[in-house]
């Protein structure tokens, strides 16, 4: 029945037995209470649930749970240090990125994605590269200016 | 419009970061799906597949001899006083009020009815159990069109009811039919506004908790109306409202889908209730896609008698609003929403308006944002540049003729209401200017060069907000008042606690109630911490919807301020041994008129009401104060959005290169979350306009029951806007604001498809229904120019 796996996640390696046909997202939200990591369809539509596995965005709804053993994976929760926000989570702060919250840890978890492939990306490159990630309230504007905000601030660190 | 400095704290008119953000950025939101209770079990609803249908049995023994299932729970087995409740019943209209039954009894009539709830050990479990559910039906004929299913011999929705009509609205002005007749001339359009769903990006979800010993019931849920949800529980379940908690989590975008009281929420309840546990139903995507309302679906036909300079001498209105199978909580209400704006910003004298609502073997419609008034304005829009194009005027002088000037306010509409204030012609000058109207010329025959059709488009919008004085909710049938609740405490410390009535899922609430505080109090906006959207905390609350939570519960929360700035000066008074009049109030303190040193800070009087050892005679201990704010009239915010669009040929794409928002919502309290609220409610039009449409098949069947089919625009899909505000105070509260939240998506789709329109009129076309998806766009190229 239960499959033994083991997941590194935010640093920290689990060890949990998980039943094969568990979703990574529901491993993460149920069995480590990572709830930071949000589920918005059924289709792999929506974005909601993006995490880095192995350091590539993906949708944590389209990933078995023992398809990430041995795998390192980040999440939302992963990307303070110490108290401090990381550069995108306060970019969306400070760009207003943000309304209801609920696409925003994947739109971030994305948008780290594009930062980290392409640093100079134009704006419509970000559009491009965030097309995967729905958001119903910001009309997308100041997602933008976010991450390109994000960009030029990890650029300079 | 200059950009304004955003900063960390502050007052009214200042771009204040939101100190809601925090928790959301690093994943510590808590959203209905994040929480769990002991024991706590996992329902999944098994739904009907047919559009219409008797249900002939019912099976659940192999679902519920599935290890892990607990219960399965039919019609038969779930208790309920009563079905769903409608709060809308427009006088006059022969509303009809169909039983909505928690769970199907014996017929289906829309896909995604529920028919059975199943309870097991987790989510996976249950979707096993469901899957095992046998359901035996009898197939029925379907009708999903409003006017279809108003002709004769139309399928009927419900037996009972021979026509499917659901209600009338009527209005006309006398004299109407004269004065039509005496028109120079006469324009007509025909305008669809299509089905469209809120997919707000969380679901609907909740979690019951009842109590066996106590009766005490406990529902966490997705919702912008805990009251509402509630009252309604008490009259559903058959308990005491008193024994009835409505918790609301973090909610992740409503949209009107939550302004609602459902199925789902009654039968967590009383499943709780038979099974004795928490049960915990979360909303999958395409499950959302037909349990949840939908929006819109009114089809208008449209008659106006003009002059020959444009002006309106008289307007009727004849439409057909697709209500669904059923009635939800103000389902009747909406399509009366759009009879009041028929007018839009326009001084038109004679009408007569028509809408004839309809039962269909579709999901309920309901309040999607902007909720009747986007259909409205929609039409109106069209309509002004149908008018335009007939008389061969320019657009926006057509606009301009009939616009109420400033002068006329406050103006009271041929559909009875009085607009507060408004300057309708300022906002048009100050867009055409942003958008460079004058030199469109130059850029359309630029794009025609390239092979490419250009055209602008102009929406000049008025919008009713501020639901609602609570004498005009009863005059037009709508069981529940519009007033608003705030309660402000200050702690011995000096720190603040506001308790409001409305309900924030993504409007920054905390924020800028905490301005209002320091602007008002003298209390640092980090000094203040807001709660909501709990009824155990509230005396009751009516929620956030309707543009109305600033201009309704703001104030109340400016009311309750001052209440308790007026008693600190009391106590100040009588710490300092003087009057209240010797008093001044310096924004934060009370003090000697001249004597700064002679001053006790709110911090200070805060301690000292607390204290109580040295009080006035008759002053109660502790400052603290509540206001049941009812509004006077409704607010009207304005504006005029400007699109361009640019379309290719060979592929029917309508490409949006300009879009100019000039919005004007009386006074701001934050200008950063107010254009946040433009920009999103933009896009939700634009998504109307361009790629969004729920579809029925002939045979009821859903046809966009996924994010794949159903196209909610992504940040690749839509435009950067510019944005700039005039502001006109309103005159019904003392604050002069009037509500933002639905002004974009108001505006928008007349703005765009106008665009499109004229971008295409040298190919002879005269008119684009939404959505206007390439391949519509490139069918439509291909007929005018075969």
């Amino acid at each position: 029945m239960g499959q033994t796996i083991t997941v590194t996640v935010n640093g920290t390696a689990h060890t949990a037995e998980v039943d094969p046909r568990t979703l990574l997202v529901h491993f993460l939200r149920e069995q480590l209470t990572l709830t930071g990591t949000h589920i918005g369809c059924d289709t792999s539509t929506c974005g909601c649930c993006t995490v880095h596995l192995d350091g590539e965005p993906v949708l944590s709804c389209s990933v078995l749970a023992v398809q990430a053993d041995g795998c390192a994976v980040r999440t939302v929760e992963g990307l303070a240090e110490g108290g401090e926000l990381h550069p995108i989570q306060q970019a969306f702060h400070e760009n207003h990125g943000l309304q209801c919250g609920f696409c925003t840890p994947g739109m971030m978890m994305t948008g780290l994605g594009v930062i980290e492939q392409n640093p100079n990306a134009a704006d419509e490159e970000i559009r491009e590269a965030l097309e995967g990630n729905l958001c119903r309230c910001t009309g997308y504007q100041n997602i933008v200016a976010a991450v390109r905000s994000a960009a030029d601030q990890m650029a300079r660190s | 419009m200059a950009t304004v400095e955003r900063k960390t704290g502050g007052g009214i008119g200042e771009a204040v970061l939101r100190k809601e953000d925090r928790k959301f950025v690093t994943g510590e939101g808590r959203y209905v799906d994040d929480l769990r209770l002991p024991g706590m079990l996992h329902a999944v609803f098994v739904r009907s597949p047919f559009g219409h249908a008797r249900i002939t049995g019912i099976d659940t023994a192999a679902a519920e001899a599935l290890p892990g299932v607990h219960r399965v729970l039919t019609h038969a087995t779930l208790p309920a006083e009563t079905g769903v409740l409608c709060a809308s019943n427009p006088p006059g209209s022969d509303v009809r009020q169909p039983e909505q039954p928690l769970l199907a009894r014996d017929e289906v009539r829309y896909v995604g009815e529920p028919v059975a709830i199943v309870i097991a050990d987790d989510r996976y479990l249950a979707r096993d159990g469901a899957d095992l559910v046998h359901v035996d039906y009898d197939p029925l004929p379907v009708v999903c069109d409003a006017e279809a299913a108003l002709a004769d011999g139309a399928p009927l929705v419900h037996s009972e009811y021979p026509d499917n009509a659901a209600a009338t609205l009527f209005h006309e002005t006398d004299g109407f039919a004269e004065a039509l007749a005496g028109a120079a001339r006469t324009v007509e359009l025909r305008v669809v506004n299509q089905r469209v769903t809120p997919m707000p990006m969380e679901t609907r979800g909740c979690i019951g908790d009842w109590q066996q010993s106590t009766g005490e019931v406990t529902l966490h849920t997705s919702t912008q109306v805990a009251h509402f949800v509630r009252t309604f529980i008490s009259f559903v379940c058959g308990t005491s409202e008193a024994k009835v908690r409505v918790v609301t989590p973090d909610v992740g975008g409503g949209f009107g889908a939550k302004l609602n009281t459902y199925r789902e929420e009654f039968a967590v309840c009383s499943a709780s209730r038979v099974l004795g546990v928490p049960v915990k139903w979360i909303e999958d995507r395409s499950e959302n896609a037909v349990a949840t309302i939908h929006g819109r679906d009114q089809i208008q036909y449209y008659t106006a008698g003009v002059d020959e300079s444009g002006r309106i001498v008289a307007l009727k209105l004849e439409a057909f609003q697709n209500n669904g199978a059923y009635h939800q909580l103000l389902t009747p209400t909406i399509s009366h929403l759009t009879v009041f704006m028929v007018p839009g910003c326009y001084d038109i004298q004679n009408i007569s308006i028509r809408m004839r609502q309809a039962f269909t073997n579709t999901t309920p419609t309901d309040a999607y944002r902007g909720a009747g008034r986007p259909e409205a304005t929609h039409g109106i829009e069209r309509l002004m540049d149908a008018i335009a194009d007939d008389l061969g005027l320019d657009a926006a002088e057509v606009r301009r003729v009939n616009f109420i000037k400033p002068e006329q306010f406050p103006y009271s509409s041929s559909t009875g209401l009085v607009y507060d204030s408004g300057d309708y012609d300022t906002t048009l000058d100050e867009a055409l200017r942003l958008a460079d109207y004058a030199g469109f010329a130059a850029r359309r025959a630029a794009s025609e060069a390239n092979g490419r059709y250009r055209g602008i488009g102009l929406s000049t919008y008025v919008e009713v907000c501020g639901l609602a004085p609570s004498a005009v909710t009863a005059a037009i049938g709508v069981g529940a008042p519009g007033w608003e609740h705030s309660t402000v405490r200050l702690h011995p410390t000096g720190k603040a606690t506001v308790i409001t009535g409305t309900s924030p899922h993504g409007q920054g609430h905390a924020t800028s109630w905490s301005q209002i505080v320091q602007t008002e109090l003298g209390v640092p906006f980090e000094d203040v911490e807001v709660i909501h959207g709990d009824t155990a905390f509230q005396p009751y609350g009516l929620g956030t919807y309707g543009s109305r939570s600033l201009a309704v519960g703001g104030v109340a929360l400016y009311r309750s301020l001052g209440k308790v700035r007026e008693k600190a000066r009391e106590i100040a008074a009588n710490l300092l041994e003087c009057s209240v009049d010797d008093l001044e109030w310096t924004g934060s303190s009370w003090q000697v008129k001249g004597s700064p040193d002679r001053a006790k800070t709110i911090q200070e009087l805060a301690g000292a009401a607390w204290a109580a050892s040295s009080m006035p005679e008759g002053v109660e201990p502790v400052l603290e104060a509540t206001t049941f704010h009812d509004p006077p009239n409704f607010t009207f915010p304005f504006g005029t959005h400007v699109c361009e669009v640019e379309i290719d040929p060979d592929t029917g794409r309508v490409e949006i290169v300009n879009y100019t928002a000039v919005d004007d919502c009386g006074n701001v309290i934050n200008p950063m979350i107010v254009d946040g609220q433009v920009h999103g409610g933009i896009i939700q039009g634009l998504g109307q306009a361009l790629y969004e449409e729920t579809v029925y098949g002939e045979d009821g069947q859903m046809l966009t029951p996924t994010l794949v089919e159903y196209l909610v625009p992504s940040a690749a899909d839509v435009p950067p806007m510019t944005l700039a505000r005039t502001t006109t105070p309103s005159p019904s509260n003392p604050m002069g604001v009037k509500g933002i939240g639905e002004a974009g998506t108001i505006a928008a789709s007349a703005a765009i498809v106008n665009a499109a329109v004229d971008a295409l009129s040298g190919l002879g076309v005269r008119h684009l229904e939404m959505p206007m998806q390439p391949a519509r766009i490139w069918n439509v190229i291909q007929e005018a120019t075969s």
